[in-house]
C-alpha cells in the first residue's frame, strides 16, 4: 500500500535516494547486529553501488549509517572525516558478488569488541532496502519495523519461549521467519515487532541458555 | 490510497470537496492516523524544500564531481531573457536550486525521488509567494501531488531504473501541475486535465545521466519538467481538457517505461551519457573525484 508520506518524502541527505538513502539505512541496520558503532569495518560495494558510489556519496552514507546518522543527517556529507576522527577504520572495497545479486549491493563485515558479523544486503530504490544474509543465514529484513534476531540451538519449543517473552512485554509480533543451515544445526530467527522491544527482552532472551546470541534492530524505515 | 485519479475526482466532486480532502481521509484510514498529524508531517516537508530553495539560490553549492552547481544563482539575477520578472523564471530558479542543492548532498525531499525533487517545491512555493498563497493551501496542494504521485506509483513506476526520466521529473511535473491547479483553486477535474497535460509531455523522456550520477543532464531536467508542470497549469486553468483521462496517460507512461531499452534506464548506457562529450565528462570528472577521496 503506497502512502502519502513515502510520496511526499523521505527528507533525506542528496543525491540519490537509492545510493545515498538507501545506502545510510543499509549502515544503521548493520550497526544493530554488533549492537552500537562497530570499530572495524570491511564495506564490500557490488554492482552500480562499486561503479557510481562514490560520486553518489554511498560511501559517506554507509559509514554515516554505521556511525548512527540517519539518512537526513548533514553530517553524512563529512562521515569520512569524522571516521576518521573517532579513530574508526572503515575500509572500502569493491567487489563482485555475482549475477544474481541486486545491482546495489553491499556486504559490510562489522566488528566491535569480541562481536563480529557479517551482513549482505541491498538498497532497491525509494530508500527501500533489503537484508538478504546475516552470519551465513539467508534471511529477509526490510527495516521497516523493528527487528529481532537472534541464533538459536535447534531445541524444541524454542520459537514459544521466546514469543512468550515477547507476548509478556507487551510487544506485538508483525513477522517470524525461522531458518537453519542443517537439520539439528543453529537455527536463526527473524522477529519484526510494532513496537521497539525494550532492553529488558533483549536481555532476557539472551539469557536463555540455548540462545547464542540476539540483538535489536531499530526500524530504518520512514 | 486511491489507485485511480478519476476514481478520487468522483468521489471529491459527488461531496463538493478537493482532491486533498479526499486524499487525506484515504491516507488517514490507511495508515490509522489522524488527518491533523498527516498534514503536519506534510508541513514538515514543505518546510524543507523552502530550505532547500533558499540554500540552492545563494549560488555557491557544486557537486561532487563538480559538474553542476550555481546555476540557479545565475538566473535569478542574470534578467536579460523573455520571461525576466515573471512568476515563469523564478519557478525555474527554484528548480535548479533545489537539485543543485542535491547534487552536493544537501537536504531535500525527495518528492516523488531526490532525482525529481526539484520540480514539485518550485512549481508549489514559486506560484504560492507569486500569488500570495498562504502554508495551508500549500500543505493540501502537497496532499493532492501524493495522492498523484501514489496513482503513478501504483499504475506505473516512479523509478527511473524502471521506467526512464519519465517516471521521475514526468511524474513530478504531473504531480505539481495537479497540486498547482488545485492550490490556484481549480475543480478535482481540472487537477486531473492539469495531470495529464504535464505527463503527456513527458513521455518516451529517458534516463541516462553522466556517469549515473544525478547530476547532468538531471538538474537542468528538473528545470524543464517545471516548465512543462507550467504550460500544463496554464492550459488546464484556462479550462482547456485534455482527452485521454490522467490513469491511461500514466498507463502509457508505465507500458513505455516497460519496453523501455535498458541503456535509458539511468545504467549510462545511452542517451546523453553515451554521447563523446557525455563518456569524456563522465571519465575525467570521475577519475578527479577518485583523487580527492584519496
Amino acid at each position: 500500500m503506497v502512502s502519502l508520506l513515502d510520496i511526499i518524502g523521505p527528507v533525506m541527505v542528496g543525491p540519490s535516494s537509492s545510493h545515498t538513502a538507501g545506502a545510510c539505512r543499509l549502515g544503521l541496520l548493520a550497526r544493530g547486529l554488533v549492537g552500537g558503532t562497530p570499530e572495524r569495518a570491511t564495506i564490500e560495494l557490488h554492482g552500480s553501488f562499486a561503479r557510481t558510489g562514490e560520486g553518489h556519496g554511498t560511501d559517506k552514507a554507509i559509514a554515516g549509517g554505521l556511525m548512527g546518522f540517519r539518512p537526513d543527517d548533514e553530517r553524512l556529507r563529512t562521515a569520512l572525516e569524522i571516521m576518521e576522527r573517532e579513530g574508526l577504520e572503515y575500509r572500502f572495497e569493491k567487489t563482485s558478488l555475482g549475477d544474481q545479486a541486486h545491482p546495489n549491493t553491499v556486504r559490510i563485515t562489522l566488528e566491535r569488541g569480541d562481536r563480529r558479523s557479517t551482513m549482505t544486503g541491498a538498497s532497491l530504490g525509494a530508500g527501500r532496502i533489503l537484508v538478504s544474509d546475516i552470519d551465513g543465514f539467508p534471511v529477509e529484513v526490510s527495516g521497516s519495523l523493528h527487528t529481532i534476531v537472534l541464533v538459536a540451538g535447534d531445541v524444541k519449543g524454542s520459537v514459544a519461549r521466546i514469543t512468550g517473552l515477547l507476548a509478556d512485554a507487551g510487544v506485538n509480533i508483525a513477522t517470524l521467519k525461522l531458518s537453519r543451515k542443517a537439520r539439528g544445526g543453529d537455527a536463526f530467527m527473524v522477529i519484526e515487532v510494532d513496537e521497539a522491544p525494550g532492553e529488558a527482552v533483549r536481555d532476557a532472551i539472551r539469557a536463555l541458555p540455548w540462545v547464542s546470541w540476539a540483538f535489536r534492530l531499530d526500524k530504518v524505515g520512514a | 490510497m486511491y489507485r485511480s485519479l478519476a476514481e478520487a475526482i468522483r468521489d471529491a466532486e459527488a461531496r463538493g470537496v478537493a482532491l486533498s480532502t479526499v486524499a487525506l481521509e484515504a491516507e488517514s484510514v490507511d495508515q490509522g492516523r489522524p488527518v491533523t498529524e498527516i498534514r503536519d508531517a506534510l508541513r514538515r516537508a514543505l518546510g524543507v524544500m523552502r530550505e532547500a530553495v533558499d540554500r540552492g539560490l545563494v549560488g555557491d553549492l557544486r557537486s561532487a564531481s563538480q559538474l553542476v552547481g550555481g546555476d540557479a544563482a545565475k538566473l535569478r539575477t542574470q534578467a536579460t531573457g523573455p520571461l525576466a520578472d515573471t512568476p515563469f523564471r523564478d519557478v525555474l530558479a527554484r528548480a535548479l536550486a533545489v537539485q543543485e542543492v542535491n547534487a552536493a548532498m544537501g537536504v531535500i525531499v525527495a518528492a516523488p525521488t531526490a532525482g525529481g525533487a526539484g520540480v514539485l517545491p518550485a512549481v508549489l512555493t514559486g506560484l504560492a509567494a507569486a500569488r500570495g498563497i498562504d502554508d495551508e493551501r500549500v500543505v493540501d496542494a502537497l496532499a493532492t501531488a501524493g495522492l498523484i504521485g501514489a496513482v503513478v506509483a501504483e499504475r506505473a513506476s516512479l523509478s527511473g531504473a524502471e521506467g526512464g526520466c519519465q517516471a521521475e521529473t514526468g511524474a513530478a511535473a504531473g504531480m505539481a501541475a495537479g497540486a498547482a491547479v488545485e492550490m490556484l483553486g481549480g475543480t478535482p477535474s481540472q487537477v486531473g486535465h492539469a495531470t495529464a497535460l504535464a505527463q503527456q509531455g513527458t513521455l518516451g523522456l529517458v534516463c541516462d545521466p553522466l556517469g549515473g550520477l544525478v547530476e547532468l543532464p538531471c538538474v537542468f531536467r528538473n528545470a524543464t519538467g517545471a516548465a512543462i508542470a507550467m504550460a500544463a497549469i496554464e492550459m488546464a486553468m484556462a479550462g482547456i481538457t485534455f482527452a485521454i483521462p490522467a490513469d491511461e496517460v500514466i498507463d502509457t507512461m508505465g507500458e513505455i517505461g516497460a519496453s523501455m531499452d535498458v541503456r535509458y534506464r539511468e545504467t549510462a548506457g545511452g542517451g546523453l551519457a553515451a554521447t563523446p562529450t557525455g563518456r569524456r565528462l563522465a571519465r575525467e570528472r570521475l577519475v578527479e573525484l577518485k583523487r580527492a577521496g584519496g
